[in-house]
């Protein structure tokens, strides 16, 4: 017999070991995340998929389903919640959306249009991020890093080359290159290595595109990231 | 050095009367007047307040994002700067020549960019002032008193510059900064559908554009001692041209005429500007005052902008503009017309020229073309120079072997006029205000003259890390306790 949980009142059936996001994903019901991929193990960093599951907020991604719970995601509490999360992680870096070229293309803009983020509520920090433009294909721009270390674990777990970290505690924490120099020149990463495909921001660039597709015509110009995560997720299965 | 008027001896002791801010114009500034006891003025000054400082933040950001970043300096004009930028930038990729459909469709970008603008200057910015007055009622002078009164005009108004603004959307991908010119080409075609919902619209704009050339004709033929002496000093002419003399506002060579018409310097290359131009800093401007070097600060500053360009052209490629170029040519009865009013007058021959350029650039079939990008050897420095509807726009970059930006100078158009404006605003103040008791209306008389410009000030603030700023320290007493100078 196959086992469900109530997701703001629909059944999602579940397989033993799925998370709620997972089981959720797979039977079309959106719940929005940045650090999450489903090749790698749940991060539980960004917290953006956090819901209320037997009335406590988990993240989840890393909450396994469990059988009769009722799971509330898409509600005004939760929204609200999540809306709060991405005003933090657009006012701890420098998200400048109009010149960055991966408006459109950027997971963290799209949600901000998705819980209609419309202001940045809280006191931009104004890091100071210089960035690593040493190698010759790939560009750092460290002033866009949420922390999702997805780059961190697709360097290290695929790649097995280990090129990132996050270093510092707390507020000082901060994405670093792997080198002594903490130049990306200085380590043996290449623009074919999954780590540089993986960003879900504008941190990991390929020199060159820069605006070659025009805004408008990008991805989340075109739908929205529900739909796209959606379609991408039927595309897979 | 100091012109007459630009700074008093004894300031302390006069009056001070300030215009803040300068209204109908782009960006922030005002104006100060210091007067003496008799109401006689002693000092003129148009300051601009703003601060910007993109010269230093584009530092160490990658090239292909300049020319989207830069075009944040403006809203009303930011294709000038996108372009200007793109242009600096294709030597960087190595595209010594672009192709013709992506030089084809920066053409069509920037002549929608030009017709916009001039649209948006006269029609809303400045008609209000010459068609009701310069003293005319303060409720009045402004585009909905226009559209009250002469609808017609105030409507053609608004279609024309919404007709520029989606020659942009459809070049550029939105009416406002959007991201059509990348280093090396342009990132989009136009399609079937889209060229033929511009040229439906194309010819009447022609028309419209006709009409509003008569009209600046008309005003400025019906009050000729007005028009032509209101704030009149000459000076030196500046601006692109193309190689065979014709206006060409996207592309050219560098041409300075002296004050009485003739070409003193000429083909001088867009990457040569350096050695020609100059800019001196003052201590009561955040922005800067430039000059042709070897002429030097008193002698070798000059206009620039539709009054420039309509004169130092030998001729206007479009039919309908060269007719009426030559009826503003002759309106100078051999000499060349500085007044500042007839700046209005060469705005909408220009506005036509754009609106006929358009008309052609829509018959061609390289718009359509999907050959967009060109490449070479790479390159570590670039200039592009294009004519803003303001006038010449300098842009200039040198690129790292790591492809971030390690230098940039933008000389902007309303940089050119800053002395031009100055000495326009002091000759209002001596003719209509030395002496008299000041009101609204006298004081609006200061900024028609700035208006005539059609001044962007926020684009041309950009004296970072140049600014000579003085502090000091008074005693409780109000005597100077200590002070500190930085810069020149």
């Amino acid at each position: 017999m196959t086992r469900q949980f109530l997701l703001d009142g629909q059944p999602v059936p579940f397989e033993d070991g799925q998370s709620i996001l997972e089981a959720a994903r797979q039977a079309g019901h959106y719940i929005p995340s940045l650090c999450w991929h489903k090749d790698f193990p749940a991060h539980g960093s960004c917290k953006l998929c956090i819901v209320k599951a037997a009335g406590r907020h988990v993240s989840a991604c890393a909450t396994p389903a469990r059988e009769g719970w009722e799971v509330e995601s898409n509600t005004p509490e939760m929204n609200g919640e999540r809306r709060g999360l991405l005003q933090m992680l657009f006012v701890e870096g420098n998200h400048f959306c109009p010149s960055c070229e991966k408006s459109g293309n950027c997971e963290l803009q799209a949600l901000g249009y998705e819980y209609e983020m419309l202001s940045p509520r809280f006191r931009h920090f104004y890091p100071e991020r210089p960035v690593d433009a040493s190698h010759p294909d790939v560009l750092l721009d460290f002033n866009r890093c949420i922390f999702c270390e997805l780059c961190v674990r697709a360097s290290r777990d695929v790649d097995g080359k280990a090129v990132f970290a996050l270093t510092g505690r707390g507020i000082d924490k901060h994405l670093v290159v792997n080198a002594e120099s903490g130049r990306l020149a200085d380590t043996d990463f290449s623009k074919d290595d999954l780590a540089a495909h993986i960003c879900p921001v504008g941190v990991i660039l390929h020199k060159g595109p820069g605006f070659a597709v025009p805004i408008g015509e990008r991805d989340y110009d075109r739908e929205s990231i529900r739909q796209k995560k959606l379609r991408d997720e039927e595309a897979s299965s | 050095m100091s012109f007459e008027l630009e700074t008093a001896a004894n300031r302390e002791t006069l009056r001070r009367v300030a215009i803040d801010p300068v209204s109908r114009v782009e960006g922030h500034g005002k104006v100060t007047l210091l007067l003496d006891e008799a109401g006689h003025v002693k000092e003129a000054r148009l300051h601009i307040v703003e601060f910007r400082g993109f010269e230093k933040f584009i530092q160490g950001r990658p090239y292909w994002e300049v020319p989207v970043m830069v075009q944040r300096l403006c809203g009303i004009c930011p294709v000038s700067h996108h372009l200007a930028a793109a242009k600096a930038l294709d030597p960087v990729v190595g595209a010594l020549r672009i192709t013709p459909t992506a030089e084809k469709i920066r053409r069509l970008m920037h002549y929608g960019q030009i017709l916009q603008s001039h649209a948006l200057h006269f029609f809303h910015l400045s008609s209000p002032d010459l068609l009701f007055g310069f003293e005319s009622p303060v409720q009045q002078r402004n585009i909905v008193g226009v559209a009250a009164t002469h609808p017609e005009v105030a409507r053609q108004g608004v279609l024309l510059r919404k007709f520029g603004q989606e020659v942009i959307r459809i070049t550029a991908g939105k009416r406002v900064h959007g991201t059509g010119a990348v280093p090396g080409g342009v990132n989009k075609s136009l399609t079937a559908a889209e060229r033929d919902e511009l040229l439906a619209d194309a010819d009447q704009m022609i028309a419209w554009s006709r009409n509003a050339v008569h009209l600046a004709r008309r005003l400025h033929e019906s009050e000729r001692a007005l028009y032509d002496e209101f704030g009149l000093f000459r000076s030196h002419l500046f601006s692109l041209v193309r190689a065979d003399g014709a206006m060409d506002l996207y592309d050219g060579h560098l041409r300075l005429r002296d004050a009485r018409g003739h070409i003193v310097r000429d083909a001088i290359p867009c990457a040569d500007y350096e050695q020609h131009i100059v800019e001196e800093v003052k201590p009561w401007s955040y922005m800067k005052f430039p000059f042709m070097q070897d002429l030097g600060p008193e002698k070798g500053w000059y206009k620039v902008g539709p009054l420039a360009r309509v004169q130092n052209c030998d001729f206007i490629p479009s039919p309908l503009a060269e007719i009426e170029r030559q009826a503003f040519i002759a309106h100078g009865e051999g000499e060349p017309v500085h007044a500042p009013l007839a700046y209005h007058w060469a705005r909408m021959i220009e506005m036509l020229h754009a609106a006929e350029v358009i008309r052609s650039l829509l018959d061609d079939p390289d718009l359509l073309s999907d050959q967009r990008m060109s490449e070479g050897t790479r390159g570590r420095e670039g200039v592009g120079i294009i004519e803003a509807p303001r006038g010449t726009l300098i842009h200039h970059y040198r690129v790292g072997e790591d492809d971030l930006v390690s230098y940039c100078n933008l000389i902007v158009s309303t940089t050119h006029n800053n002395q031009a404006m100055n000495e326009a605003v002091r000759q209002v103040a001596r003719r209509y205000l030395d002496g008299r008791q000041l009101t609204e209306g006298l004081l609006n008389h200061i900024e028609v003259a700035i208006r005539a410009f059609d001044p962007c000030l926020s684009c041309a603030t950009h004296a970072l890390g140049k600014m000579p700023l003085a502090v000091e320290l008074l005693a409780a007493d109000g005597s100077l306790a200590d002070r500190a100078v930085t810069g020149s």
